[in-house]
């Protein structure tokens, strides 16, 4: 008995390091993130604002002229961000209905067997470099918008060619991307909707589709509202594949217009950017900063509203 | 387990479809620049050898000391870095400085004295030349305008060049070619190749680009790949996946910028104050690294067409 109480105390001092240095790990571990996202928006907000103080806030949000190197440069960046949210919202519009319905397919209609060939299918999707979307996007989607916009401005005076560089180039491969995103957090919530819900609802004489839509697709609802939040967050940041496709001049966000992006315009410009250029290019950083900020804030008070009214 | 196994997949998948991309062609390329540097390397160290032997009679050669100034155009940062860079490497006690302020701003500077070396991406006027500068030219940009293979112009004049990237013209039937739209290919704003061109073009920031890409590789890709697009490059990167236009009838090879019949072209002067002979020993020093080969390489490695 002596013994054993010994031998619990003896170690008291070594066991309580151990306990007290691994909750420290977890703990620096904990904050790793935390220290990340704060720097980064520190860094961001220290390198974003001189630019704003230099030319003014209102001339480079509302201005609509890009001529950054020119000998009397004008930074206003409206027409990337009018583009930034038109595609985003376009590309949503595309994406949402098809990755919801292919969830839907997935979680209750479609059998086994091909659900089992669907599934992988769409991960594969997910794991695709975006680098690679925008490769085939100006292989396969460039050359075919080029004969549709031949097709439709043939003889026009006004309209410039952009050999099928335009925004609903940049919008599909978009929709494209989002899509193993929305479909696997819809898939996910759909599957978590209680089995008692869709067996009370059939028993009550309603159809499968019936039952889809008036009772699995109300209740996972929360579920995929934050597919769609996740998926605006890719749309809106992705840069790479649509910085191939769109054209990457700076213009109206009209459906055969040459459009540029604020992630792109970013990356073209970067490069060779010196002086208050480049510190532009960091405030349109900053910029597409605060834009995914309000909308994964603004979004995720609706999602709690929501949960508390149910 | 297949959570592993198919983000591999993936991987695999997007590597060999880069690995189709690489053809023999590029294998080549690299195996035969790998025997040029493995030839340079052993030149190199015979050379080594021989300056150590000779080292001990032109010693002052090697021991020049002091500052070098250059202030002037901002084209010419890429070459003028580049110099100083491996100039300094050469001669560690030489510290060479580079300010890009705009070619006029260099001429001025090398006048009045506050400058060792005016860079200027454009010839002297009559005027600077008669205060007694001199106009060393050391190295020459070219660009090339580009069209689809398939295009039938293969002439284009200054005028119908200026009104194509102007957007006054906007169709291939206006300057001779196939009633077809012309689109319109740039690089981006704060690109060497696009100042140049728009600056030789009196287009600054005048251009209707339908697109602005980031890079030549880009350029070259989309006019390859867009039938009716049209582009600019430099001379350098030019090979058969697009055609090269004649410009007022001329067209873009070394030979004939050499000789100054292509427009699109401007010499890179490093402009003294007085002959190069007249100069300080780390003046004359930097004249003859640029003339050496290694110097001839550096010029070439930034783009641009050397000077005999």
């Amino acid at each position: 008995m002596v013994g054993r109480v010994e031998s619990i105390l003896s170690h008291h001092g070594s066991k309580s390091t151990v306990e007290k240095t691994a909750q420290v790990i977890f703990t620096v571990c904990g904050f790793f993130a935390v220290l990340a996202v704060a720097s980064i928006t520190l860094y961001m907000i220290v390198s974003g604002t001189p630019a704003i103080f230099k030319v003014g806030l209102g001339e480079i949000l509302f201005g609509d002229v890009w001529q950054p190197a020119a000998k009397d440069p004008s930074f206003g960046i409206l027409y990337i961000i009018l583009t930034s949210i038109v595609g985003t919202f376009l590309a949503i519009l595309i994406g949402v209905p098809i990755g919801v319905m292919t969830s839907i397919f997935l979680a209750e209609v479609a059998p086994k067997r091909l659900a089992n060939i669907v599934r992988p299918a769409i991960e594969l999707l997910a794991g695709i470099p975006s680098v690679i979307y925008g490769l085939l996007g100006v292989i396969i989607l460039n050359p075919l918008m080029y004969k549709l916009e031949l097709m439709i401005f043939k003889g026009s005076e006004t309209h410039q060619f952009t050999g099928g560089a335009n925004l609903i180039s940049a919008v599909l491969v978009l929709a494209l991307m989002i899509l193993p995103t929305v479909i696997n957090i819809s898939e996910t919530s759909l599957r978590a909707v209680p089995a008692h819900l869709k067996s009370a609802s059939l028993a009550l004489g309603a159809t499968h589709i019936q039952t889809i839509f008036k009772v699995i697709v109300p209740a996972a609802r929360s579920g995929i509202i934050t597919a769609i939040v996740l998926g605006i967050g890719r749309a809106i940041g992705e840069a790479m594949a649509i910085t191939l496709v769109s054209g990457s001049s700076v213009n109206i966000p009209l459906p055969f217009n040459s459009v540029r992006f604020l992630t792109t315009a970013i990356v073209a410009e970067m490069g060779y950017a010196s002086g208050l250029h480049r510190q532009v290019l960091f405030t349109i950083g900053l910029v597409l900063f605060a834009f995914i900020m309000i909308i994964n804030v603004s979004l995720t008070r609706i999602l709690k509203k929501e949960a508390d009214n149910e | 387990m297949r959570k592993f196994v198919l983000p591999l997949m993936a991987g695999m998948f997007a590597l060999s479809l880069a690995a189709c991309g690489s053809n023999a062609e590029e294998t080549t390329a690299a195996a035969e620049t790998t025997t040029t540097a493995a030839e340079t390397e052993a030149a190199a160290e015979a050379e080594e050898t021989t300056a150590a032997e000779t080292e001990a009679e032109e010693e002052p050669a090697a021991d020049v000391s002091g500052t070098l100034s250059m202030v002037g155009s901002t084209s010419m940062e890429k070459l003028a870095n580049a110099l100083c860079e491996s100039f300094m490497l050469k001669y560690p006690n030489v510290t060479a400085t580079a300010e890009f302020v705009g070619s006029g701003a260099g001429i001025e500077a090398v006048t009045n004295g506050s400058a060792d070396i005016g860079n200027a991406s454009r010839a002297l006027t009559e005027d600077e030349k008669a205060a007694g500068i001199a106009e060393n030219i050391v190295a020459i940009d070219g660009i090339a305008v580009v069209v689809d293979p398939a295009n039938t112009v293969s002439d284009l004049t200054k005028q119908q060049l200026t009104d194509i990237y102007a957007g006054t013209v906007q169709n291939w039937s206006e300057v001779g070619g196939e009633d077809a739209p012309i689109v319109v290919v740039g690089r981006e704003a704060g690109s060497g190749t696009r100042s140049a061109f728009e600056e030789l073009l009196e287009l600054e920031d005048a251009c209707a680009y339908s697109n602005e890409l980031d890079s030549t590789g880009a350029v070259m890709a989309r006019v390859a790949s867009t039938p009716g697009a049209i582009g600019y490059v430099s001379l350098d990167v030019l090979d058969d996946s697009v055609k090269a236009l004649n410009l007022d009838g001329v067209a873009p090879t070394e030979e004939n910028i050499k000789a100054g019949d292509y427009f699109l072209s401007r010499p890179f002067v490093m402009a003294t104050n007085g002959p190069i002979e007249e100069q300080n020993d780390v003046v004359k020093a930097l004249f003859d690294y640029i003339a050496s080969d290694e110097g001839q390489e550096i010029v070439k490695s930034v783009g641009l067409i050397t000077v005999e």
